[in-house]
């Protein structure tokens, strides 16, 4: 168990992305699917299908870069209500957010 | 053939009997909205219990309710734009509809036989029989030369069959007219940028558009709309940097307290108080977070609030004869929504990611009680159906 894990995260280091030098822990990816559901969910819908913000799918993003989204969720849109999330969320929790949101993010479990 | 005359009248006795013994009526229920299950718990606010549960309601995040003016009926909107009756008393789905794309609420006629949704896609009002649920009209937020739809926030009825409303993309307020609905009346005005949310004062007669995009809110006299809308609290923010705001504040009559109106900043951690005759400022309350709910205990002696994502663990209290913080509690995980009992010896307070919802004592701020229920957000109660505004 332990040794695969191992495994995955050297795959993972050998692809020179961004989101190399460190993924949330898995407790942490935990902790993040539920804060995306629930509290982006207040404006993009539990669905993430949309409300005051726009969908959030992989279907709606799949012209969407990951290093776009990632700095929208960091940065916030100024004059709407997208917040910026700096402070409340660091580089590799964004990172991985974004590149689950182009892939069709994870259910609640 | 005399012998099973009697029996049948032994049987028909005691199903009378039967029946007896659950009748009730439904001026104390209310419901607690479940908002990942797509379900409701039927709740008894005099002897603090469940007393049943409905599923199969759809997506139930960011949902609300009104009751039918009996009080029998909730008319549950849900955020795909399903909408449906519940009746209370036999716990049962009566009818659901799927009547927009994605919707946020509604609101219920002055007497009772229009149910009414916003919507933000497609964006617009969509009234319905409140009897079948049958669609009776479709009022479209279209606006600007090229006919786009904008998404109509802040529904609320006003007296004689009105619903005002605001517009979101396009900095609205409008009005239509409802009386004879197959020939809806609209009458629109410019309100500033980007309304949020809207209420109507409890007599019907202002209604209040919270604005995102400038400090103030945009207040319109409906017993005299030809004058427009006038600025009230404009540039409470002095011209400082706004806070970031992590979950939009929801406005609602139950702001209204000891003949002020105690409304949420936005990216401000305040509640501000302004005068309901002056419409002037008459203080401004600092409090830990953005405010979401600022809602007056029903003698308006006390208003409770919650804040947004981070700070959703917190409710504060405002004395309003001081208006001070008169108390901080922590209520649980979570805490998306209170509904005070009708006449307020209670209030309920859901905490979502505990999965429970806590009943405190509004004299002593004690936990009286608290029960489980599955990621529970909005709890609503019957006593909302003699509300204007609710
Ligand atoms: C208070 C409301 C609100 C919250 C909370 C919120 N968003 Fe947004 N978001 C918006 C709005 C409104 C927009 C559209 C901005 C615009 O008009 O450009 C948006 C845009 C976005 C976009 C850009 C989409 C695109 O098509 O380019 C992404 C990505 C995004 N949000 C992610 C998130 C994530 C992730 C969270 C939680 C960590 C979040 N948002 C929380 C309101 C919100």
């Amino acid at each position: 168990m332990q040794r695969g894990l191992g495994l995955v995260m050297s795959l993972m280091a050998a692809v020179p992305a961004l989101a190399q030098s460190s993924q949330p822990t898995l407790e942490r990816q935990q902790t993040l699917i539920h804060m995306v559901r629930q509290d982006c969910g207040s404006c993009h819908g539990l669905t993430l299908k949309g409300g005051l913000g726009p969908a959030l799918t992989a279907d709606a993003l799949h012209e969407r870069s990951m290093d776009a989204l990632a700095a929208t969720i960091i940065n916030g849109r100024p004059g709407t209500p997208m917040p910026p999330f700096q402070g409340l969320l660091n580089e590799a929790d964004v990172q991985w957010i974004a590149r689950q949101l182009l892939a069709g993010f994870p259910e609640i479990r | 053939m005399k012998k099973s005359f009697c029996v049948l009248l032994l049987a028909l006795a005691s199903l009378l009997a039967q029946a007896e013994t659950v009748l009730r009526g439904t001026g104390d229920l209310g419901i607690v909205i479940e908002r990942a299950s797509g379900s409701v718990q039927i709740v008894d606010t005099t002897h603090q219990t469940v007393i049943g549960h409905v599923a199969g309601l759809g997506d139930l995040s960011h949902a609300s309710a009104v009751f039918s003016r009996d009080q029998r009926y909730a008319y549950i909107f849900g955020r795909d734009g399903g909408l449906s009756k519940v009746d209370l008393l036999t716990a049962t789905l009566v009818k659901r509809i799927l009547q927009a794309g994605n919707s946020i609420g509604g609101a219920i006629s002055q007497d009772g036989r229009l149910v009414v949704s916003q919507n933000y896609e497609p964006g617009g009002i969509k009234a319905f029989d409140a009897e079948t649920l049958a669609l009776v009209a479709d009022v479209p937020s279209t606006y600007g030369s090229e006919g786009k739809r904008s998404k109509v926030v802040g529904l609320a009825d006003l007296p004689g069959q009105r619903f005002a409303y605001a517009l979101f993309d396009a900095g609205e307020i409008r009005i239509t007219d409802l009386s004879d609905p197959a020939h809806p009346k609209t009458l629109a005005y410019p309100a500033g940028k980007q309304p949020y949310d809207g209420l109507v004062t409890p007599d019907g007669r202002y209604y209040i558009a919270g604005l995102f995009g400038e400090d103030g809110l945009a207040l319109l006299d409906t017993w005299q709309p030809d004058q427009g809308v006038r600025k009230v609290l404009a540039g409470y923010g002095k011209g400082e940097e706004p806070l970031p705001v992590y979950k939009m504040p929801h406005l609602r009559g139950w702001s209204i307290a000891n003949g002020r109106a105690y409304l949420p900043a936005i990216g401000r951690h305040e509640v501000l108080v302004v005068d309901t005759r002056s419409w002037e400022e008459v203080s401004r309350i600092a409090v830990k977070s953005q405010p979401v709910f600022v809602m007056a205990r029903p003698d308006g002696r006390e208003v409770w609030v919650n804040f947004a994502f981070p700070d959703n663990g917190w409710v504060q209290v405002i004395d309003t004869r001081s208006n001070t913080v008169s108390d901080t509690l922590q209520p649980g995980k979570a805490v998306l929504h209170m509904e005070f009992t009708p006449r307020g010896e209670a209030v309920w307070i859901s905490a979502r990611d505990d999965n429970r919802v806590n009943i405190y004592d509004t004299a002593s701020h004690k936990v009286l009680r608290s029960f489980a229920a599955e990621s529970p957000s909005g709890i609503l109660f019957t006593a909302r159906a003699t509300r204007t505004g609710f």
